[in-house]
């Protein structure tokens, strides 16, 4: 712990710190210096161990509508190249989806929409039963695609994204024939329910049944390709309406592969259809006249503007955008738990993930610790290969994301924030000045190719500087200090987003009264980035609306009123 | 000359608990069906909205963080409240106001039985959403079986300040349905009268007054949608909007607008206001409260 950074954190009085005449300032530290009495030297270097299954690729991937793989045509259409982050080779060519391929495949989701509502609905359910065994059986080819296409590491994939995929499957095919449990009194008033034979009549509450709302047109990020358009397929479908899933386009590959599960299973031709492209299909999407639901996942700046752009259509919304969420320290908690919590939280997938614990704030009296022992373990973690299943933090997505963090890197030591990049070479505690001296630091002992960032923490943050009020979408945490349980709870909610949050606290009724204070929609007591199938998701405030998964997360795909 | 001059009045705002003027210095006259002067009211300006949000922001953690029961038993109290109020609702009912810029009102029949009807089923539904305080979070809330050792559960919280936008028919009732659902769960309320029939709203705003509400919960403004609709629309400090037969145009400047700051907004355009058990479930709660999930590992 340097003198500064303890003065920072016990100043509290709002001014920047600026050192070095205003230079950035960063520390680069290792568990040598700065921590207490571990140095494990070359232990750490433990051998390779790829994962060394193979997975084919082919060159060139088609849209997938009405039941088949067609190319792309029309104004606009063409491919593009889809990299591994990691090398920066290319895996394939994507089809770019112009708007002519999106009406396509909006024409087919409606033409398949009467048959697929209106089929009897444990039927249905059947359907996603089938789905989800399928991704568990073709688990390990999907992880490793998952790993290749979006550089995570292939311990996450294989664990964490590939399994919850199959379980939001199974969870929704269950919900399928369930769905009046789901909405008591639901029904209200004035609609058409759909008897799948192109009509209906006005049936209220007596043998009233959730109606799905049609078409669904579903655009989906980058950080958990494959498990998006598991949250997004499976309820909709379950709910019995068709849907258009447009992938993000750094990541498309398993989300083509799980149309070829789709087809294995032999889901009706056009109840699902797989448009790849660039934000310009996704516009086509969302302005599609045929599209009657639209559920986006992504960045706030982007939502704000569907959201914009649906306001004066009858299409309904729900919007899953940005967080910068705050992890919350008491003294009272168990600190080693705390601290592992903390990496979770944050270095979960490389920071590229929305609920991210990325503003952390640590009880005054404990931060020495809680900083220490966290550089200690950072210093730890394994950054490299994605396919190695030793590897902790893989690469970044894409070469703009990189940039992007790097940006944020620069800022935060230029608004006067001190920057740890605790790294696994130990020994020195130097401080470099200079934006390149921050990437390279950035980047220490990683390939030249591809596109890394350490994971890394900046102290002496202050609530009015940028990384601590933006999401950075990258291994990068801010870290705070407050003295009250009031001032946490006050500091926690000070941000226009409202996604998750953190509680570390062993006394029962503290953290169950942090809890119902924190204006977020998820909130993880004890633990941090859960998921569960049967656990909604979605946030408060500018954090977006409407949940994924569990019992809430319905309410999205049904018309009650 | 009549043998008696009736006392005429102006109805205020209600803002914060108390009746203000229109800081615009602004009011309107409302006319019976026959042309003469019934009352004056105040009309609400931009200024007055900002300010009704002011005390809807300020009201917001004393009202949420009440008991459920309590909140159950002040809408009751709304209720008991309104009960000696009927006939003197179901005649404002009857009266129109006048267009906001002097133009010709509309003219509202008195039909005694039907605003009679409107006035019982208002008081019945806010006894409805009484009851339904202490209970929507046992309906709409659960206790989810994640496939692992922890406990988890999802609990309704109220998402804010909402502003809501009465319908012009049923103008009592449509209000009363659109914001009782709002207050039992914790929400504070900023609503707009019926612009063609505003005086309920105004004698509801003095009901409230006097049923233990807390200043700022319920605030109740009389204007125009024309000059107030976009105001809502793109007030960052407003957290959801529950409005009800505001047309096309109106609708449409209320979700753009609420993009800005991703407002909640719930536009009922053709309900069925006298069906009290369609207009009474807990997905009228629904669009006006965030699911919070909570989890904690289980484990000695």
């Amino acid at each position: 712990m340097s003198p500064e950074l303890r003065t920072q954190d016990k100043s509290g009085n709002g001014a920047l710190a600026v050192r070095d005449g205003g230079q950035a300032a960063v520390r680069r530290s290792g568990p040598g210096t700065n921590a207490p009495g571990l140095d494990f030297g070359l232990a750490w270097n433990y051998a390779p161990a790829p994962e060394t299954a193979k997975v084919s690729i082919v060159d060139r991937y088609g849209l997938f509508i009405n039941g088949k793989f067609v190319k792309p045509s029309g104004a606009g259409s063409g491919h593009f190249a889809t990299i591994n982050p990691a090398n920066e080779k290319q895996l394939s060519e994507i089809a770019q989806g112009s708007p002519k391929d999106v009406d396509s495949a909006v024409k087919a989701a409606r033409a398949a929409l009467p048959k697929w509502a209106g089929l009897k609905a444990s039927e249905r359910g059947k359907f996603l039963f089938r789905i989800a065994r399928r991704i568990q059986e073709r688990a390990r080819e999907l992880a490793i695609l998952e790993t290749m296409d979006g550089g995570k590491p292939i311990r996450e994939s294989r664990d964490v994204d590939v399994p919850l995929a199959a379980q939001h499957f199974f969870y929704h095919a269950g919900w399928a024939d369930k769905l009046e449990y789901a909405f008591p009194g639901g029904g209200g008033i004035g609609f058409q329910p759909m008897d799948g034979r192109g009509g209906g009549g006005k049936q209220r509450r007596t043998g009233w049944k959730p109606v799905p709302l049609g078409v669904c047109g579903q655009i989906i990020p980058w950080n958990f390709p494959l498990l998006m358009a598991a949250w997004k397929l499976a309820p909709a479908l379950a709910c019995g309406n068709t849907c258009v899933l447009k992938p993000a386009e750094t990541t498309s590959l398993t989300a083509l592969r799980l149309a070829e599960i789709l087809d294995e299973v032999g889901l009706p031709p056009g109840v699902v259809n797989i448009v790849t492209g660039d934000g310009s299909t996704g516009a086509a999407l969302v302005n599609h006249a045929g599209v009657d639901k639209i559920a986006f996942t992504g960045s706030t700046d982007v939502g704000k503007r569907i959201a914009k752009a649906v306001a004066g259509t009858e299409k309904k919304l729900t919007l899953e955008l940005g967080g910068k969420s705050a992890n919350i320290i008491f003294d009272d908690a168990s600190i080693d738990q705390a601290v592992e919590g903390i990496i979770q939280g944050i270095y979960f997938n490389q920071g590229h993930v929305c609920c991210a614990g990325s503003r952390l704030f640590v009880q005054e009296s404990i931060v020495d610790e809680v900083v220490a022992k966290l550089t200690v373990r950072l210093a730890s973690l394994r950054v490299g290969d994605p396919l190695d299943k030793n590897t902790d933090l893989g690469a970044i997505n894409s070469r703009p994301q990189l940039e992007k963090i790097q940006q944020y890197l620069e800022l935060g030591a230029g608004e006067g924030a001190e920057l740890h990049i605790p790294g696994p070479q130990g020994g020195k505690a130097g401080r470099q000045q200079g934006t390149k001296e921050i990437v390279k630091c950035s980047q220490a002992g990683l390939p030249d190719k591809g596109f890394w960032c350490r994971p890394c923490f900046f102290s002496g943050v202050q609530p009015s500087h940028m990384i601590a009020r933006e999401e950075i979408f990258g291994p990068v945490l801010a870290v705070m200090t407050f003295r009250t349980p009031e001032e946490a709870i006050t500091r926690a909610n000070n941000t226009p987003y409202g996604l998750a949050a953190g509680v570390w606290t062993d006394k029962g009724s503290k953290i169950f009264e942090v809890a119902k204070k924190l204006e977020a929609g998820v909130v993880w007591l004890n633990t941090y980035n859960r998921f569960d199938a049967a656990s909604p998701f979605g946030g408060f405030k500018e954090s977006g609306f409407g949940r994924e998964g569990g019992k809430q997360g319905l309410r999205a795909y049904v018309h009650l009123d | 000359m009549p043998d008696r001059l009736e006392v005429t009045k102006t109805y205020k705002l209600f803002i914060d608990g108390k009746f203000p003027r229109s800081e615009s210095g602004r009011s309107l006259a409302v006319k019976r069906g026959g042309g003469a002067v019934f009352a004056h009211l105040c009309h609400a300006s931009r200024k007055d909205l900002r300010d009704a949000v002011v005390a809807a922001r300020k009201a917001l953690p004393g009202w949420s963080g009440a008991t459920a029961y309590l909140r159950g038993q002040i809408l009751y109290r709304i209720a008991e409240m309104m009960e000696g109020k009927r006939a003197e609702l179901a005649e404002a009912i009857g009266v129109a106001a006048i267009g906001a810029k002097g133009g010709r009102g509309t003219k509202v029949e008195s039909k005694g039985a039907q605003t009679e009807a409107e006035v019982a089923a208002a008081i019945d539904r806010l006894v409805a959403f009484a009851g339904w305080a202490d209970k929507y979070a046992q309906v709409l809330g659960c206790n989810n079986a994640v496939a692992g050792p922890y406990y988890n559960f999802t609990v309704p919280e109220p998402t804010g300040v909402v502003a809501v936008v009465a319908p012009d028919s049923p103008a009592l009732l449509g209000l009363i349905s659109l914001i009782a659902p709002a207050i039992c769960a914790g929400n504070t309320v900023v609503a707009l009268a019926s612009e063609a029939n505003p005086i309920p709203a105004a004698i509801l705003g003095e009901v409230i007054a006097t049923s233990d509400v807390p200043a700022g919960v319920v605030n109740i403004l009389t204007g125009t949608r024309a000059e107030l609709v976009s105001v809502i629309a793109s007030h960052r400090d407003i957290d959801a909007v529950h409005a009800a037969s505001v047309g096309e145009a109106h609708a449409r400047t209320l979700r753009e607008g609420a993009a800005e700051n991703v407002k909640r907004v719930c536009i009922r355009e053709d309900a069925d206001w006298f069906d009290a058990a369609a207009c009474s479930t807990p997905w009228w709660i629904e669009p006006m409260v965030e699911m919070k999930t909570m989890w904690h590992p289980s484990a000695v």
